[in-house]
């Protein structure tokens, strides 16, 4: 349980001026601690010997306003807290966001990137927790016990004694505790995580469970399961909760023990009336905001998680390197060389590209085919640079790719992916991805013409500004493909790379999209992906690459 | 809202008992605490009045008493209302499945994307916080309260009124408040981030491309934007919803001076001891430790309250497939199934999917259904599983309408492997063996060579007993639908229903699963549903299904 993360501090501008704020709400709070404790002993004390109420007005309207700012503080500290952990999560955001988007674009799949979005954006919750509540108990857990036994050794020296012997206990107590809870702690949070999932996982797989008959027998099972759980977790939470209730215990006997010393010496005439209740008030002050701290055990621990993973991410080594400026040769007029190239993704044994040679000369059309998983996608997103190789080098013109300004050999590029991403907006826009804001709507239409898209856009309720995209009208699968080709026109680059431009259509959508891409190939480089018969056949070139994995080199056959 | 936690509570089922238990052990703990203050404050009252020690006694062991038992029944608080909230979640969990069983998949539908089943299933996790953070912590400040109030009262009920209304106005009126206050904010907060989520999910699952074509920078600026309204609002919201504590502690400080205060004057009136001011005065300032927790437990209890009708509005579903009072006998193989002239539509959905369409197997027939995306192929196995009844029209098995028979004698006779079948989170073995609970090695090995993924299954490390990753995720498309075809296989029902069983695989191994398949399946009445030539030429008859008059989209 660290109190905080440094690199919290290090990487985001939010967090130092909280950390003063807390520092000073927390000392005036112990102070106010010590004024409160102090008016409500004067004032029983004065009671007790005699003094009118009418005396005491004043007193008791003091003592009403210490709990009211004590409160306000405590306020200002969790307000601080909230607003600073939803700059702090934006911070972290958009960092992540930039840095995703410029050195790793290629690196995300679906279930990740839905993961990401929810500690972006719902991360927050935990965070809040965590500068909330958490960090301000932390100023306060460092601050009041010292400042109250400091007071209380001011009135009553013998009272501080006790106090000063007993509270080392508690943060030893509380180490050592914690050191052993945390671990039990999350093999039980795991294990509850499990739960949820192989609860989720049934539910998922009703559909399947019932057509073999074998729903009823899992459901019967579910609640079996969940009590095998909990009586295995109880037995933990035996042995968990005891440390915590040793540490309670050596709380409430320290204050007993102060209470009944002090009691026996003012018996004795040794301890005026006014100190033996202020020392009794302050007694469990010492001691509360420890405990306190121990309970926001899990704000912490959560927010913590959230730092963590946003953290994760923002470290994970960049995709491509952006060293280069050079100006590269337009692929119409130079060839596209790849030599010895290897890559393999992270995390997988073996390569998927292995010393890969392959050219690509200008205006001619190639033809990559190969099993899935063999790498023809690797290949185009190498080209692109949405990853770069672990070894060898793409050239154009016998210039070096990675050493080319990014964005301008991008620009010399057009790329079909096999499942077009439509953004949230009108077809317009989406034709128009990457293209100047000066675009003519008529080099749209014509765009969308070419690739056979021009009478299914006009056929949509508002035509050319339909918003289609994520809560937009839903394309189907042969339309969204043929948005992708629009882009390529429109965008009208030296070198097309489509990737299965025809998988998955039914045969009507089939012709259509050949014949576009038909139209494309003509004075164009075309790196062209496939494992369909359709469109290999208008290429100059096929090229195998054989077996998932190539070794000892890739296989190149002409047609 | 009482509505619906009442039927919450129900459905949560907690033994009344255990329930009773845990507030009672709650109020306790909170009520020595109580005792531990006010006597001290009574002892050293007493003491300054330097009585003999052994007159002392009495207070001095009910300091010890209170110091000891506090935490002695904290701990026994504790472990009953944690036992209770597994409970709860043990219960819940099997109560909604009992209940939602019957409705999948139909009447899950708009369910089957995923997302939104995975917040129903949190919403059911968060169910199990209901007692032990919603319900407990004001039955327990209600039972300690009281119990505080009239122990004051009965030294000076004037000062027990005092702290009647301020723990009413600390433990109601401001969690009340706190709670309207929370709930405000998240709704002005909720469109803002329903709306920074899309934008980065857009924007992630569009990175290569927004990169490929030089687009990030305009999709970076809408990030921003979203993402700095929605600081805006949640900064804005701050203050609001941490008001709760600070009011608390203004109670507080009120509440204890106005004890005060009618605790001097009665001492002064001669109608209290004056040893007893600061009793009372400790007793009520340590009786505030029972509200503290109810401004978080009004927010929890929104929260639980909005995740819980979410689930009833899930588990009030009527199942539509019944099975019939008086079942018919089970059918006997050989059988024919038949459509004929079926319209369906799915709960909910304004249009119809199949339009009078009629298909009739023989047994052993071996029938190809073919189709563009969204003409309703995946309906027909629907139908033939009686996980949908048709709107007009009837389907036959053995010349019974389907609603004649039990669902279960039914679906014993169809084994299907197609694009909705699942894969658990579980081994390969294990997933396969699904079909037939009891199956030898023998039997699934078999089912897997005819499946053509033995050769990979037992080249594995661990070989059968792999893990496929939650929903297959560690195997390939092609390698997922070989083993859903290899579970069909097992089941070994008269009725073998392929839904688009190739569609990962390259034209090669297509063919070879297919040439497998049907090899494998002699005798057995096959229907395979499918938009690709693979296959067609081992089939009796080709059947072709047409898009509806509206195309449906993916």
């Amino acid at each position: 349980m660290r109190a905080l993360d440094p690199r919290l501090v290090r990487r985001t501008r939010s967090v130092r001026p909280l950390l003063a704020t807390d520092t000073v709400l927390g000392i005036a709070t112990a102070l106010l601690v010590l004024v409160q404790a102090t008016l409500l002993a004067r004032i029983v004390a004065r009671a007790f010997h005699g003094t009118p109420i009418s005396r005491l007005w004043l007193d008791l309207a003091l003592l009403a306003l210490a709990f009211t700012i004590r409160g306000a503080l405590g306020w200002g500290m969790e307000v601080a807290g909230r607003r600073a952990a939803s700059s702090v999560l934006s911070e972290l955001r958009l960092a992540l966001i930039d840095r995703r988007l410029r050195d790793d674009p290629a690196s995300l799949d679906g279930a990740e990137s839905g993961e990401i979005t929810a500690a972006a954006v719902q991360g927050v919750d935990a965070l809040e927790g965590y500068f909330a509540r958490y960090l301000p108990q932390v100023v306060l857990a460092s601050v009041v016990p010292l400042l109250v036994v400091a007071w209380v050794t001011v009135v009553d020296w013998e009272s501080g004694l006790i106090m000063l012997l007993t509270l080392p206990l508690v943060p030893i107590f509380m180490w050592l505790i914690g050191r052993y809870t945390e671990h039990r702690t999350r093999e039980r949070w795991d294990a509850l995580q499990s739960l949820s999932s192989h609860f989720l996982d049934m539910v998922r797989g009703l559909p399947t469970l019932r057509a073999f008959g074998q729903s009823r027998a899992q459901g019967a099972a579910l609640e079996a399961i969940g009590e095998r759980y909990r009586r295995a977790t109880m037995g933990t939470l035996r042995v968990s909760f005891l440390s915590g209730s040793v540490l309670e215990l050596a709380a409430t006997l320290a204050v007993a023990l102060v209470a009944v010393t002090a009691g026996v010496r003012l018996a004795e005439g040794d301890l005026p009336l006014q100190a033996g209740l202020t020392v009794l008030i302050l007694a469990p002050e010492v001691y509360l905001p420890l405990r306190a701290l121990g309970a926001e055990y899990h704000s912490s621990a959560d927010g913590l998680a959230v730092a963590e993973r946003m953290f994760a991410l923002l470290d994970a080594p960049p995709a491509v390197r952006r060293a280069g400026s050079l100006p590269a040769p337009s692929p119409a007029a130079e060839p596209i060389r790849l030599e010895r190239v290897s890559f393999a993704y992270p995390g997988r044994p073996r390569p998927v590209l292995d010393r890969l040679e392959l050219e690509l000369l200008p205006g001619e059309t190639v033809a990559l085919v190969g099993d899935s998983g063999a790498g023809k996608s690797t290949i185009a997103a190498l080209l692109l640079r949405l990853l770069d190789p672990d070894d060898g080098r793409i050239t154009v013109g016998g210039v070096d790719i990675a050493n080319c300004g990014l964005a301008a050999w991008r620009r010399m590029i057009a790329w079909v992916p096999q499942h077009p991403t439509l953004l949230r907006g009108t077809v317009d826009e989406n034709i128009a991805l990457g293209a100047p804001d000066s675009v003519a709507a008529e080099a749209i239409r014509e765009a969308a013409r070419l690739a056979g898209a021009d009478a299914f856009i006009r056929g949509l309720p508002d035509g050319y500004g339909t918003t289609i995209g994520d809560g937009g009208r839903p394309l189907s699968g042969g339309e969204r493909r043929r948005i992708g080709l629009a882009r390529a026109f429109l965008r009208d680059a030296p070198l097309v790379i489509l990737d299965e431009p025809t998988a998955d259509l039914d045969p009507a959508a089939v012709e259509v999209v050949s014949s576009a891409v038909r139209t494309l190939q003509r004075g164009r480089t075309v790196l062209l992906i496939a494992h369909r018969p359709e469109l290999v056949e208008s290429a100059d070139r096929v090229v195998t690459l054989a077996g998932g994995v190539a070794w000892p080199r890739v296989l190149v056959e002409a047609a | 809202m009482t509505g619906t936690l009442r039927r919450l509570l129900g459905l949560a089922g907690a033994p009344r008992g255990r329930e009773a238990l845990s507030v009672s052990l709650g109020a306790l703990t909170i009520l020595l605490g109580v005792g531990l203050m006010a006597t001290a404050g009574y002892l050293i009252s007493r003491a300054a009045e330097r009585p003999a020690i052994f007159s002392l006694t009495i207070a001095i062991v009910g300091v010890r008493f209170f110091g000891v038992s506090k935490p002695v029944v904290r701990y026994l608080d504790k472990l009953s209302s944690h036992d209770l909230a597994l409970r709860v979640l043990a219960r819940v969990r099997a109560r909604v499945y009992d209940r939602i069983e019957p409705l999948a998949p139909t009447q899950l539908h708009g369910y089957r994307d995923g997302d939104l089943l995975s917040r129903s299933v949190a919403d059911v996790d968060a169910l199990q916080n209901l007692h032990l953070r919603a319900v407990g912590p004001p039955l327990v400040a209600l039972l300690a309260g009281a119990a505080a109030v009239g122990v004051t009262c009965a030294f000076l009920p004037a000062a027990g009124v005092i702290l009647a209304v301020g723990l009413l106005v600390a433990g109601a009126l401001v969690p009340a408040l706190s709670g309207r206050l929370a709930r405000a904010a998240a709704l002005r907060e909720a469109p803002a981030r329903g709306l920074l989520s899309a934008e980065l999910v857009e924007l992630l699952a569009a990175g290569p491309e927004l990169a490929a074509f030089g687009a990030e920078h305009a999709a970076l600026a809408r990030v921003r934007t979203a993402d700095s309204s929605l600081v805006t609002i949640a900064r804005r919201s701050a203050a609001a919803i941490g008001l709760g504590d600070g009011l608390r502690m203004l109670v507080t400080g009120v509440t204890v001076g106005g004890v005060l205060a009618v605790a001097i004057d009665a001492s002064a009136a001669g109608h209290l001891n004056r040893v007893e001011i600061a009793m009372l005065a400790l007793l009520a300032l340590a009786t505030f430790e029972a509200v503290a927790p109810l401004s978080a437990a009004a927010r929890e209890r929104s929260a639980v309250v909005a995740a819980g009708r979410r689930v009833l509005e899930l588990t009030d579903r009527d199942p539509v497939i019944q099975d019939p009072a008086t079942p018919a006998p089970g059918p006997e193989w050989p059988f024919t199934v038949a459509l004929e002239h079926v319209w369906a539509r799915y709960p909910l959905d304004s249009r119809d999917v199949l339009e009078d369409v009629s298909l009739r197997l023989e047994p052993g027939d071996r029938v190809a259904l073919v189709g563009p995306s969204g003409a309703g192929k995946t309906t027909v196995v629907n139908l033939m599983l009686r996980f949908l009844d048709p709107e007009r029209g009837r389907v036959t098995l053995a010349g019974r309408d389907l609603v004649e028979y039990r669902q279960d004698d039914v679906r014993k006779m169809i084994s299907v492997a197609g694009q909705e079948s699942y894969l658990f989170s579980a081994t390969i073995r294990q997933n396969v063996a699904l079909a037939r609970p009891g199956a030898g090695d023998e039997a699934v090995e078999r089912a897997l060579r005819r499946a053509r993924i033995w050769d990979w299954v037992e080249g594995l490390p661990e070989g059968v007993d792999t893990r496929v990753g939650e929903r297959g995720r560690e195997l390939s498309g092609g390698q997922r639908q070989r083993i859903l075809v290899a579970r069909a296989l097992l089941a070994d029902r008269p009725v073998l229903v392929l839904d688009e069983p190739t569609s990962h695989l390259d034209p090669d191994a297509a063919r070879d699963l297919m040439d497998d398949v049907f090899a494998a399946s002699e005798g057995q009445t096959v229907l395979l549903i499918t938009h690709r030539s693979e296959g067609l030429d081992l089939v009796d008859r080709v059947v072709a299904l047409e898009a509806p008059r509206v195309p449906a989209p993916l």
